[in-house]
């Protein structure tokens, strides 16, 4: 008998032991449950890789009727949302930097005259190109409309021009990414993708690993406050976080070429903001989870909304308004606004400023938690 | 401080769901003196010694420490305090130089690196500072646990079961060392399971399903049992045991060896009951009680509050 090779009872014991076991890990069957719902609700709902309503500035110069025909075309193709009227170009530029407006639909002074004289007019388009497949199908949109956007307007005298391409010039700037390289985007979004995966996951085994290895008990017995433990557990995986940044930037400039317009201190500076959250939430994530797996878990529960709903994986303005809002929350959302604004956009603390305020926000209240959650007793 | 006591509690009392694993217990240690804390296993001693040094919270009771209040001074009882934990919980992956190290800075202890180097040679550790925690067998670990809860000078010790599973010549060693200590005043509240050990005690506390059964000096505890022990020497004493722990008057029947202990506590209904057995066999004689017995005796008469 007991040469079998498949014993049925055996067997049976394990499966046994294996439900009685999952059976008391709620956490583990939750998350077991929680994430495909997660991913279809996500991937499902929230993924649009044919972004439309861009949030569009207009610099108008010239209030005749073809020009207004003009934009109520663009706007009807549905690519387009005009969300401002700008008067000068820096106040246009301001708003592409802080990433406010993806386009700026820019008709130039005399564009009726012209267009009546036959005279070709241009119309200035500057987009955003930080992402290009955020504003692809936009600017594809955008051309095709040209034809047909005055038909109706081109009657009578200026019907020699109906039809024919040339009735305007459509000068398109792709600004920070002309040429549409996809690294550039990637690249300097992988470093707050990497960060916020390690970082949170370091510090989620922080607190759980003391209490698994039964270091707690002591750990407790000494005259200690919360927040001298969680601190002095967050502070050293800082610098592991900035060695990772050295790495993703050298790689990014001396593999993929990626510019750097802007101030490498202030990137840098940004960075330890960031840097702290993540380790924030990890470390409040750890004295919430009982053991390291379900801690785990969670910095897996986080981190997999984060990539999604940030804009490092689909266009951040392809998804739904709800979806957007939840995206606001995570600070990877903030972060690559503010990598993608420094390396590619050039950006200053000016424009920055209010992307870091939102990250630090949530360090802030991501440590009081975890201060509040960290158990001084046993109980 | 008006009082030299170290340890000055009551109604000490906790609550784990359903159970009351602490059931109203007064402790008191005087200064200087070494306390036995005894009882079988999950009598409530761990969980009594944690409430002490604040790790855990009172359902009830109240007491000081060292002068502090057990519960609004916690913090000021845990700078003063040496807890030895159960299980060895110390950083397995640090150096015992490391960990040593650790602990001191947690305490803030003035040169330190003095009082870590001083605390490696008084118990033997200094050729193995830099032998990781983890690679230690169990009597090393229980030295480095008792050199980290000693190295901030505390004036109290917990020492929770310190000498499981040490072989008898380190267990030797550590008792030398807590009457040395104890010499210099320091006071300890020491959990074991030995019985050597608790005659090694100046006084005992005996413990049994979270209550308090007996107090005092190892000759008090006995006295107060007011038990009666026979011992037996003869054939079949397993078959004896059976018969006698059906007559009235006998409370248990134990085997020592190739001795059998007969106990009650009532002297006279012992005796009758015993008389029937006191056969050419058998040779019978009067002992004193041994704490074993008595303990035994103990935890057999209290009722089980677990159970109910
Ligand atoms: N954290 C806890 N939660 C629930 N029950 C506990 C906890 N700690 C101890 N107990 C229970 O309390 C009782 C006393 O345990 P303990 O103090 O460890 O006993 P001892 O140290 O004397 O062996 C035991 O029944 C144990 O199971
Ligand atoms: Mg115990």
């Amino acid at each position: 008998m007991s040469a079998r090779v498949f014993s049925v009872s055996r067997f049976w014991a394990i499966v046994v032991k294996e439900f009685a076991q999952m059976r008391r890990d709620r956490l583990t069957f939750a998350m077991m449950l929680g994430v495909p719902i997660m991913q279809l609700v996500l991937f499902g709902f929230a993924i649009n890789s044919d972004p439309k309503h861009l949030p569009t500035a207009v610099l108008l110069a010239d209030h005749g009727p073809p020009g207004r025909a003009l934009l109520h075309a663009i706007q009807n193709s549905r690519y387009f949302d005009f969300v401002r009227q700008v008067r000068t170009e820096e106040e246009a530029h301001t708003m592409l930097a802080r990433g406010e407006v993806q386009f700026v639909v820019n008709i130039p002074e005399n564009f009726t005259r012209d267009l009546c004289r036959g005279d070709r007019p241009a119309i200035l388009v500057e987009a955003d190109a930080t992402d290009p497949a955020a504003t692809g199908n936009a600017m594809a949109a955008l051309r095709a409309l040209m034809h047909t956007a005055l038909q109706h307007d081109l009657k009578g005298p200026l019907s020699f021009l109906a039809g024919t391409e040339d009735a305007i010039d459509l000068r398109v700037h792709a600004r920070y990414n002309p040429e549409g390289i996809t690294a550039y985007h990637i690249v300097p979004g992988l470093m707050g993708v990497v960060l916020t995966m390690t970082m949170v996951m370091i510090t989620g085994l922080a607190i759980t690993r003391e209490r698994e290895r039964g270091t707690m008990e002591n750990l407790l017995s000494m005259p200690t406050r919360p927040l001298e433990v969680l601190v002095g557990k967050i502070v050293p995986y800082i610098l592991v976080g900035y060695i990772q940044i050295a790495l993703i930037l050298i790689a990014a400039r001396l593999l993929f070429h990626v510019p750097l317009m802007g101030n490498l201190l202030l990137l840098l500076a940004a960075a330890l903001v960031f840097i702290a959250a993540n380790l924030a939430m990890g470390i409040t994530f750890s004295t919430v989870a009982s053991n390291q797996l379900q801690a785990m878990q969670m910095a897996f529960f986080f981190f997999l909304p984060s990539l999604m709903l940030s804009g490092f994986m689909f266009p951040f303005r392809g998804m739904p308004a709800w979806a957007q809002a939840l995206g606001e929350l995570f600070p990877l959302t903030h972060f690559l606004r503010i990598v993608r604004g420094i390396l590619l956009k050039g950006n200053g603390l000016g424009e920055v400023a209010l992307q870091l305020w939102q990250i630090a926000l949530f360090a802030a209240l991501a440590l009081t938690i975890g201060v509040k959650r960290y158990r001084r007793t046993l109980d | 401080m008006p009082t030299d006591l170290a340890i000055d509690v009551r109604g000490m009392t906790k609550r784990f769901g359903e159970l009351t694993a602490v059931d109203q217990i007064d402790l008191q240690v005087r200064a200087g003196e070494i306390c036995g804390f005894l009882g079988p296993n999950g009598s409530g001693k761990t969980t009594f010694i944690r409430m002490l040094c604040g790790l855990l919270r009172p359902d009830a009771g109240r007491g000081t420490c060292l002068g502090h209040d057990v519960i609004a001074g916690s913090e000021a009882i845990k700078r003063q305090v040496g807890y030895m934990t159960q299980r060895f919980s110390f950083y397995e992956d640090l150096s015992l130089f490391e960990n040593l190290d650790f602990v001191a800075r947690m305490y803030a202890v003035p040169n330190r690196r003095a009082a870590v180097c001083e605390s490696l040679e008084r118990l033997g550790l200094a050729e193995r500072q830099r032998q990781l925690a983890g690679q230690l067998s169990g009597g090393w670990k229980q030295r480095l646990a008792l050199a980290a809860c000693m190295i901030h000078s505390p004036k109290l010790l917990l020492l929770d079961e310190p000498t499981a599973g040490v072989d008898p010549k380190a267990r030797r060693e550590f008792w030398e060392q807590i009457h040395q200590l104890a010499g210099q005043g320091l006071t300890f509240l020491i959990a074991t399971h030995y019985m050597d050990e608790a005659e090694r005690c100046h006084r005992l506390a005996y413990i049994g399903y979270g209550k308090l059964l007996a107090h005092g000096t190892v000759a008090e505890v006995v006295a107060q049992a007011k038990l009666t022990t026979w011992s037996v020497r003869g054939p079949n004493l397993l078959q004896l045991a059976e018969a006698l722990r059906r007559m009235p008057g006998v409370k248990h029947a134990v085997a020592f060896g190739n001795t059998l202990h007969v106990s009650g506590d009532d002297a006279a209904a012992l005796d009758r009951s015993i008389a029937a057995f006191r056969t050419e066999a058998y040779h019978w004689e009067r002992i004193e009680s041994g704490l074993e017995d008595v303990f035994i005796h103990l935890i057999e008469r209290s009722p089980d509050n677990f159970a109910s």
